[in-house]
């Protein structure tokens, strides 16, 4: 849904603004919901772009979320250092973390990578556990949610939802003008064909790495925020289960796309909840079946889906191009 | 020395179930590009239906050859079903579907069974075997011996029927089998058949050890996974002998290592995941693939 | 003469992007056809249609057998061999094990020995190679591989594409001398070539293609003396 930039701003500025309202009609729990769902797609945004947007599988996106999460945590646990603050800061170190773990991956094609990235996030409770001095250990640590500043007359989840909403949209604008310049049209090159673009004179290798750099401060700063909205963060929280939902939310919103990061949070925060309510037995049956529905109708994700239903409501059949590892249609950026 | 080769032994056993997944998992990705998330799964589901036919009172033997048959057509029936709708998608979203189908599995067999752990019998003498003063578990030596005989049948099946060569074509060139006539859509959905059967074997060779329980197959999984990591996911015979190597390398160093302690429990699996990776991504027998621009 | 093959207004697509723009030909029983063009015209293309193996709109008749429904397998079945763009080998396969995949499509079971040696006649060195893996062969040998497991299927149309693809002269020369003996045993066969000299020698009946359309037709000595063919496809 590229071109035709105005009616576009204008919708997403409504969209931002009906956001806004939600505070002084929710309650706080469903606020808290949603300040997660804003931060999933800050998270989502961030895997989007490594294996959306640069063919390269992540299974290990909760390393990077335990490591934002933990920074903030320890940050404001042990300095006193505001929450604000710690949300670059997370954001920094996961850059670098990231970048330096894109280093060795480079030579890991596909499922190589996915198998190294799924181990990396098998270890991390371990690891956390082990550092216990700096962690708290099994027990975690307890924090506190922040009040809202200069005495608005709003609760903490409300505040939050709207720190939350705010990281959301700049993150989202930042990462549009990334994917719209020139960083974005190489890193979709490479992942399209990457020894043409090497051969056109791109530097893999650099913005390879980059792209795992900026995807794991994408997600730490997400991990960050949830260190505030849920105020404790426990080894157990962040096992191998988070890095598959993030990855779930991904490929159902829809791996090449801004959007889809959204519909992807709000896929894996709610459709378990519906699943519980639909059958207090076997919930995660339900949920599998929702994930298998979902695949089986829009296998582009959600953004895919409407996407196809779009251009079939204004033109003649489109087909995708063939088969790739990756569920893109071409040349995408909504 | 004696207590050396009783864990290279029982490493072997052990080894032995990490092989038959790692088997079941290598073929599907040969012919698909798909890890199967949910082979463990299944496998634990077959044990579960295996437990149920020796409850109802068939002997162990019968149940296990029943329940080898149930794998079989449900691997079949799972592929045309469910699998078949999304062949042609990119990978991920199959890869999400098997995700899928492991939660299903997971939770259902919770739901028929419980999450309550039940004795599952071994088919083997309870006595250990004395052998030269060394002692074995009998069940370790049965293990190893169901474990190779089910290989070998495999291997002579592959090698020497038609319908292995043709299931080999179909998995190593899709398009040219279709060109002898070969409809690899049903290659595909007997190979998903013999993966499952793969898959029971390893759960019913293991539950007598760990205990049945739906959360069976976690463990052995990742296992499984190091030991395709290890021989080359692209090689059968590599996972194979992947799978006997993490095996003894995991009972070694489990008893003359002393911080692997439960805590770490994948410790080892997770290291040779990440040294294989580093050093020789395509594992011990695989090969790379070469692709045209 | 009823025709073995035939085609009427063949369009042919990958994807949204139309290759062939109704293409019609026939095919005689017993006949050698060739099929001439530059890189892109649609050769390939053509013969991917007849298998089935790209989407299509028109009729294609086999014997009177309506093929447009078919699938790839089926159409192998009815006793078209195709052997494609790039040879298709099983390249991890032996070359027994890759004749003996030709004959999987095969009605009729048993009597593989016999084809074996009818095969191994024509290309003895594939008897020298049997039990070594087909990606170790010679480019040469790897073609005579493709047309032998193709012959496994004892085919009543053979589809060539580009035999010559990659190979010494004196091994095409070879080839094509060999695939008039087959001819002579009653496979037709269609064939695709960028060797014009070489087709024409062999074929009995040629039509060229030019981005996705049949712009001339005809017997192949009348074809042979056309100027226009020659300075195009004949250099001379």
């Amino acid at each position: 849904m590229s071109g035709r930039p105005l009616p576009r701003a204008v919708g997403l500025l409504a969209l931002v603004l009906a956001a806004c309202t939600l505070p002084f009609v929710l309650s706080n729990f469903r606020l808290f919901q949603f300040s997660q769902v804003y931060i999933y797609a800050i998270a989502i945004l961030g895997l989007n772009l490594l294996t959306g947007y640069n063919g390269q599988f992540s299974l290990g996106h909760g390393a990077f979320y335990a490591i934002g999460a933990y920074a903030s945590a320890i940050m404001m646990d042990r300095w006193n250092i505001g929450y604000g603050w710690t949300l670059p800061v997370a954001g920094v170190l996961c850059l670098i973390v990231g970048f330096l773990f894109g280093l060795p991956a480079l030579r890991l094609e596909g499922l190589y990578l996915a198998l190294a990235t799924f181990s990396l996030a098998l270890a991390v409770p371990q690891i956390l556990k082990y550092f216990e001095h700096w962690t708290g250990g099994s027990q975690g640590i307890v924090l506190s949610k922040p009040n809202a500043p200069f005495g608005l007359p709003l609760n903490p989840d409300q505040w939050l939802y709207f720190v939350t909403l705010a990281v959301l949209v700049l993150l989202f604008w930042l990462g549009a003008n990334l994917l719209r310049g020139r960083m974005g049209r190489a890193i979709v090159a490479i992942r399209d064909n990457h020894i043409a673009a090497e051969a056109m004179g791109i530097n893999a290798a650099l913005y390879k790495s980059l792209v795992f750099g900026v995807s794991a401060a994408y997600t730490g700063v997400a991990g960050a925020l949830s260190a505030s909205v849920i105020a404790y963060v426990a080894p157990d929280s962040f096992n191998v289960f988070l890095s598959v939902t993030l990855l779930i939310g991904s490929v159902i919103g829809g791996l090449a796309s801004i959007a889809g990061a959204v519909f992807g949070a709000l896929f894996i925060q709610f459709v378990p909840n519906w699943a519980q309510d639909i059958s207090k037995a076997a919930p995660w049956a339900i949920f599998g079946v929702f994930l298998i529905g979902f695949m089986y109708l829009m296998p582009f994700g959600i953004a895919g889906g409407i996407r196809l239903l779009w251009t079939r409501a204004t033109r003649s059949r489109v087909e995708p191009e063939g088969r790739s590892a990756v569920p893109t249609q071409a040349h995408t950026t909504t | 020395m004696d207590i050396f080769v009783q864990q290279v032994v029982s490493g072997l056993a052990t080894g032995g179930i990490y092989a038959s997944l790692a088997l079941a998992l290598v073929m599907i990705y040969q012919a698909t590009d798909v890890v199967n998330f949910a082979q463990g799964e299944l496998a634990m589901f077959a044990t579960y239906i295996c437990w149920s036919l020796i409850n109802a009172g068939l002997p162990y033997w019968a149940a296990f050859l029943s329940t080898l048959g149930i794998a079989f057509v449900g691997g079949v029936v799972i592929e045309r079903l469910v699998i078949r709708p999304v062949e042609n998608a990119p990978i991920l979203t199959i890869v999400m579907v098997t995700l899928g189908l492991l939660v299903i599995c997971n939770s259902i067999a919770g739901w028929i069974w419980t999450y309550v752990q039940k004795p599952f019998p071994s088919p083997f003498p309870e006595r250990p075997f004395k052998f030269d003063n060394i002692v074995f578990g009998a069940h370790d030596l049965g293990e190893i011996q169901v474990t190779l005989l089910v290989l070998l049948c495999i291997y002579l099946f592959f090698r020497f029927t038609p319908l292995g060569l043709a299931m080999r074509a179909a998995a190593h060139n899709p398009v040219s089998s279709r060109l002898v006539g070969i409809r690899v859509g049903c290659m595909l959905a007997l190979g998903w058949g013999l993966a499952a059967v793969f898959g029971a074997v390893a759960g019913m060779m293991v539950a007598p050890v760990l205990t049945l329980e739906p959360n069976l197959m976690g463990g052995v999984q990742i296992y499984a996974f190091a030991a395709a990591t290890l021989g080359g996911f692209t090689s059968p015979g590599g996972a194979v002998l992947g799978g006997f190597i993490v095996g003894v390398v995991e009972n070694l160093v489990g008893t003359y290592v002393s911080f692997i302690g439960t805590e770490l429990k994948f410790t080892v699996a997770l290291a040779m995941i990440i040294v294989v990776l580093l050093v020789r991504p395509t594992g011990l027998f695989g090969t790379t693939v070469v692709k045209r621009v | 003469m009823s025709a073995l093959l035939d085609v009427q207004a063949l369009e042919a697509f990958y994807g949204r992007t139309k290759a062939l723009h109704g293409v019609s030909f026939s095919m005689a029983e017993g006949g050698i056809t060739t099929i001439l063009g530059a890189n892109g015209a649609g050769k390939t293309t053509t013969l991917r249609a007849i298998s089935r193996m790209v989407k299509t709109t028109g009729r294609i008749r086999f014997e009177g057998q309506p093929l447009e429904r078919r699938a790839t397998e089926d159409v192998v079945q009815l006793g078209i061999a195709h052997a494609p763009e790039g040879r298709g080998t099983f390249v991890h396969l032996t070359v027994e094990e890759n004749l003996r995949l030709g004959a999987w499509g095969r009605r009729e079971r048993g009597g593989l020995k016999d084809d074996f040696d009818r095969v191994f006649g024509y290309f003895p060195v594939l008897r020298e190679r049997r039990r070594q893996a087909a990606g170790t062969l010679s480019g040469g040998e790897q073609q005579m591989l493709a047309v032998a497991r193709a012959l496994m299927l004892r085919p009543r149309l053979l589809l060539l594409d580009e035999p010559s693809l990659g190979l010494a002269p004196l091994v095409v020369r070879e080839i094509f001398r060999i695939l008039k003996t087959i001819n002579q045993t009653g496979v037709s066969i269609l064939l695709v070539e960028q060797n014009a000299a070489l087709a024409l020698d062999l074929a009995d009946h040629v039509f060229l293609l030019e981005t996705g359309r049949v712009v001339m037709e005809g017997p192949s000595d009348v074809l042979r003396r056309d100027d226009a063919i020659r300075r195009a496809y004949l250099g001379y």
